[in-house]
């Protein structure tokens, strides 16, 4: 591609719809919604109703679990939005509010979900046209060659446009030190963009709380333009055997009550070790106590097997783990 | 079975015609005939007799069968249904082996399954209802010289219905008249004229001079409006020699394209089909005589199957319906037809009155070309049954319009226009057509003209040629 | 006179808003978008310049319409026009091209007949306005950043 080419071929910048309006649709139905005169009264249950706030947010409570510092943020969101919305209908036209956000927390805490739902409350209540998110890494945003980096920054951005760009460990875009690096090019492009565009994009940048802070204090422009801090906390626990008991329920499976005692001692043990990714390892962790109840059923003395053979994981399945032997590595 | 070979006649159905357990294989030609047997002819003996008589048969016994493996050769009647609704008639479905016929052929083809069988005294009627063509026969053919897409690009034109318009009166016209009404037409907005089936070289106007006239009014409207114009110079004519004379000097002054009658028979439409092939000319034809064996139900040969026929032969162009015009053209039917042209692949369809699936293999397409009796306030019609790649001629519709020609072929582009861009804006415009038509016609003066003509103008008769199947409803 | 390539040209110049609509058809087909600009209008003349390269996996037009914006903006007396590519296995090519810029003033085409034996004659057609350099063809000269900037340097 020639250097300075606009857009390019690459195929990163993994898009996910989230809205089957279309931007035409959602323009036409804001048209449609009248003008207030000064002694009119709104529903303000209704508005949420209609931009289906509560809709989103209730999907929320369900997929994920804990997290509720972050869902009072949410909550507190959406309320003001929607009041925004309204007193725009009564003909107050304060200036559209900084969406741009910053996601802190470790891995697996359930950022790239949160980003998709404030696509879509986002949607709803007409602050972007289509609310798709559009992940990227520093490998989608920073070039290798003079010249290359404004066009990949720039096509990412394109699409993304009327959706959310959610850019994961958004810090690698700093290199401090390294003259040669494009990085900082990256960086000038999407402060731009949430300049520019702050009509129809939100940029939401997530990463580990210490290196975002660090980040911020080099990008101070950036810092200005991020209006709203998240911070996921870690998963308790209790959110974890929580959130394992969901996911063994979803393939039919079950804890017996050993193993559940056995589950809760595991997931005490493998938080604090390094590594620890939050849900992705609790996935990880049942993938391998299944492979382990399979070979426990396949290959005991006593093959005959019934449902409830099939369907309980047993103690012995997690406490096979290395976590338990004091291993430092899961396993 | 000893009996099999005594002298004399015996029915078709024990020679081995009938064959209700046959599995066809995916390389046999597949046939649906509707079969009107005579009284007391069972249905199955019907459809024996007409596969026999299709392949290998004759009215009685022969000892030079036994020299061959003619269980190879035999044409097989597999299944027989009874149309629903009508007495007397049953669909024969039947199976012929590949091998059966001349690779690249379509005289080939069709003397075998429509050669006798048609006049077969044992049959009070017989239809052609539709053919599966296995892709091991269609790649014995080039198809299309060009085909949709590369007609598209090398037109320069995408996203809309090309528009035409044929000549009238269609006789009696010199050559300066002629191309008045060219050059009037296509400057209005028209991409294409076209010469009518019986414009040859008549003593009136000879071919020669007649495409002077023409390609000088072709290059006229090109230059007057940017875009690369056409019209289809008609090269049928008594011979191939004469044909070849013409389809040259066309090409040597430079026209895109050329157009044939069916009246010139398979073989002249499959050589000229090459010649246009290696002249980058586009290849059009009329589908001239046809509705004398495709319009009545019971007997002939479905305009399904001559569609077949002539993608496979190779022509650019066919003339298929309107569904909303003058000529005859039961909805259904007519969508049909316009699959077999375009569709890569296809599954049957009773509803549209195919019979079988249908595989293409990348044979480029054939845009169907819609005339006869339309006009500009039908447009949001138009577009909805025939869809985007098709080309509406509006013969009378463009040259009798009140304002002059080039108004009239104004018009129907500014409807055109503004029907694609309210489909493409999401609107629904089936629904909204008049509506869409009458605001354009509002900054557009030859339109609301045309539609204050024409609105009213609708050809609403019962069609002879319709589909058996009736939706269910849900 | 008024060149009428592109699918929409015997109708009133779209605006931004309809440019938008017509986007979003394109986009809900996933056919993905490029812009082309020339200052040849000549029928024949296939391959206008490319303002970058096409536009894959948009979601929204406003990415494409500040191209379209940015085009016009450098190349205000240029031909611009928008084309929408379906890859579809059958069709492999352009599904919707439509103009969104013409330069003030089109001067249109000369028909050249070159009288040969026979009555023959063979037609050439010459757009006045490449008598110029390009570049120079319409409206004020040197108006816009030449004649082949595609924008790479913004």
């Amino acid at each position: 591609m020639a250097a300075d080419g606009r857009t390019s071929f690459g195929t990163s910048g993994r898009s996910a719809a989230v809205s089957d309006e279309t931007a035409a649709e959602a323009e036409e139905r804001r048209r449609d919604e009248e003008a207030l005169a000064p002694d009119d009264t709104v529903d303000l249950g209704e508005v949420r109703r209609e931009a289906g706030v509560d809709d989103v947010l209730d999907a929320l409570d369900r997929e994920l679990v804990g997290l509720a510092p972050v869902k009072d943020r949410l909550r507190e969101l959406a309320a003001l939005l929607v009041v925004d919305r309204v007193r725009e209908r009564f003909g107050i036209t304060a200036d559209r509010p900084t969406l741009h956000m910053c996601f802190t927390g470790n891995p697996g805490t359930g950022k790239t979900t949160v980003a998709q739902r404030i696509g879509e409350l986002l949607t709803g209540l007409g602050f972007l046209r289509r609310g798709h998110v559009v992940t990227a890494t520093r490998d989608d945003l920073v070039g290798e060659y003079v010249g290359h980096t404004a066009p990949k920054t720039k096509e990412i951005v394109g699409k993304a446009r009327g959706g959310v760009l959610f850019v994961d460990e958004a810090y690698y875009l700093h290199r401090p030190g390294n003259e040669r690096d494009y990085g900082g090019e990256a960086i000038e492009i999407l402060l731009q963009a949430m300049e520019d565009h702050r009509d129809d994009l939100v940029v939401v940048l997530a990463g580990y709380a210490d290196r975002m802070a660090t980040f911020f204090e080099a990008n101070p422009g950036m810092q200005s333009r991020v209006a709203h801090h998240v911070d996921f906390p870690d998963f308790t626990a209790d959110e974890l055997v929580t959130i394992a008991e969901g996911m063994v329920a979803d393939q039919g499976l079950r804890f017996s009550s050993e193993a559940y005692i056995a589950l809760h001692e595991y997931l005490e043990r493998r938080r604090e070790q390094p590594w620890f990714a939050g849900a992705r390892s609790v996935r990880n962790a049942l993938d391998r106590a299944r492979m382990r109840q399979a070979r426990r059923l396949g290959e005991g003395g006593d093959t005959e097997v019934g449902l409830a053979d099939l369907t309980t994981l047993e103690a012995p399945d997690l406490r096979a783990s290395r976590v338990f032997a004091g291993g430092h590595r899961a396993d | 079975m000893a009996d099999r070979w005594s002298a004399g006649v015996i029915p078709y159905a024990e020679m081995g015609y009938w064959q209700p357990d046959y599995e066809p294989k995916d390389t046999d030609i597949l046939c649906a005939f509707r079969v009107t047997p005579q009284e007391g002819v069972p249905p199955e003996e019907a459809g024996a007799a007409v596969a026999g008589e299709s392949s290998t048969a004759t009215w009685t016994v022969v000892w030079t069968d036994r020299l061959t493996t003619y269980e190879h050769y035999q044409a097989k009647c597999y299944r027989v249904d009874a149309v629903p609704g009508v007495d007397g008639q049953w669909i024969a479905y039947i199976a012929y082996d590949l091998d059966l016929f001349e690779e690249g052929s379509i005289a080939n083809l069709t003397s075998s399954i429509i050669g006798n069988v048609f006049g077969f005294k044992p049959l009070k009627a017989l239809r052609l209802e539709d053919m599966r063509i296995p892709t091991q026969y269609v790649k014995t053919f080039q198809g299309p010289p060009h085909g949709i897409v590369q007609e598209r690009e090398y037109l320069n034109k995408f996203g809309r219905p090309l528009l035409g318009a044929t000549t009238k009166p269609k006789l009696g016209l010199s050559s300066r008249n002629y191309g008045r009404v060219v050059y009037e037409a296509l400057r209005g907005g028209l991409d294409f004229t076209k010469d009518d089936e019986n414009i040859n070289s008549q003593p009136f106007m000879r071919w020669r001079d007649r495409y002077l006239a023409c390609m000088e009014a072709v290059n006229k409207a090109q230059a007057e409006t940017g875009e690369v114009k056409g019209h289809y110079l008609n090269i049928t004519a008594g011979d191939m020699e004469e044909m070849y004379e013409r389809a040259e000097f066309a090409r040597d002054l430079g026209s895109v394209i050329v157009m044939l009658d069916l009246t010139v028979g398979y073989t002249a439409i499959q050589s000229m089909s090459k010649w246009a092939r290696r002249n980058g000319v586009i290849l059009h034809l009329h589908r001239a005589g046809h509705a004398t064996y495709t319009r009545q139900k019971n007997h002939g040969v479905s305009f399904r199957v001559i569609s077949k026929w002539m993608r496979l032969a190779g022509v650019d162009h066919i003339h298929a319906g309107t569904v909303v015009g003058k000529l005859e053209g039961d909805p259904a039917s007519v969508h049909g037809f316009y699959d077999v042209l375009r569709k890569n692949s296809y599954a049957a369809d009773p509803s549209k009155g195919l019979f079988f699936d249908q595989e293409w293999a990348s044979m480029p397409a054939t845009l169907p070309v819609a005339s006869g009796g339309i006009h500009a306030g039908q447009m949001h019609q138009l577009l909805h049954h025939l869809g985007e790649d098709t080309i509406l001629q509006f013969g009378g519709g463009t040259i009798g319009h009140p304002m002059g020609i080039a108004q009239g072929a104004e018009a129907n582009r500014v409807a055109v226009e503004a029907m694609i861009k309210a489909r493409n804006e999401g609107r629904d415009y089936l629904a909204e057509g008049p509506d869409i038509l009458r605001d354009a016609g509002k900054r557009n003066k030859p339109l609301e003209m045309a539609l204050s003509t024409w609105g009213d103008i609708t050809f609403d008769y019962a069609s002879t040629d319709t589909v058996d199947a009736t939706p269910t409803p849900s | 006179m008024r060149i009428t390539q592109g699918t929409f040209s015997f109708l009133p110049d779209l605006t931004d808003d309809e440019i938008r609509l017509q986007i979003d058809y394109a986009l809900a087909h996933e056919w993905p978008l490029s812009i082309e600009f020339t200052d040849d209008p000549h029928p024949r003349n296939t391959y206008w310049e490319m303002w970058g390269l096409p536009m894959f996996d948009l979601q929204d037009p406003a990415a494409l319409l500040d191209e379209v914006r940015a085009c016009r903006e450098e190349h205000p007396e240029h031909y611009v026009r928008v084309i929408a590519y379906d890859a579809s296995l059958g069709r492999q090519t352009v599904a919707l091209s439509f103009l969104v810029n013409r330069p003030s003033e089109e001067p249109g085409f000369r028909l050249e007949r070159q009288e040969g034996k026979d009555r023959q004659i063979a037609y050439t057609t010459h757009a006045y306005a490449t008598d110029r350099p390009s570049g120079q063809r319409y409206g004020r000269a040197d108006s816009g950043r030449g004649a082949r900037s595609n924008g790479h340097g913004r």
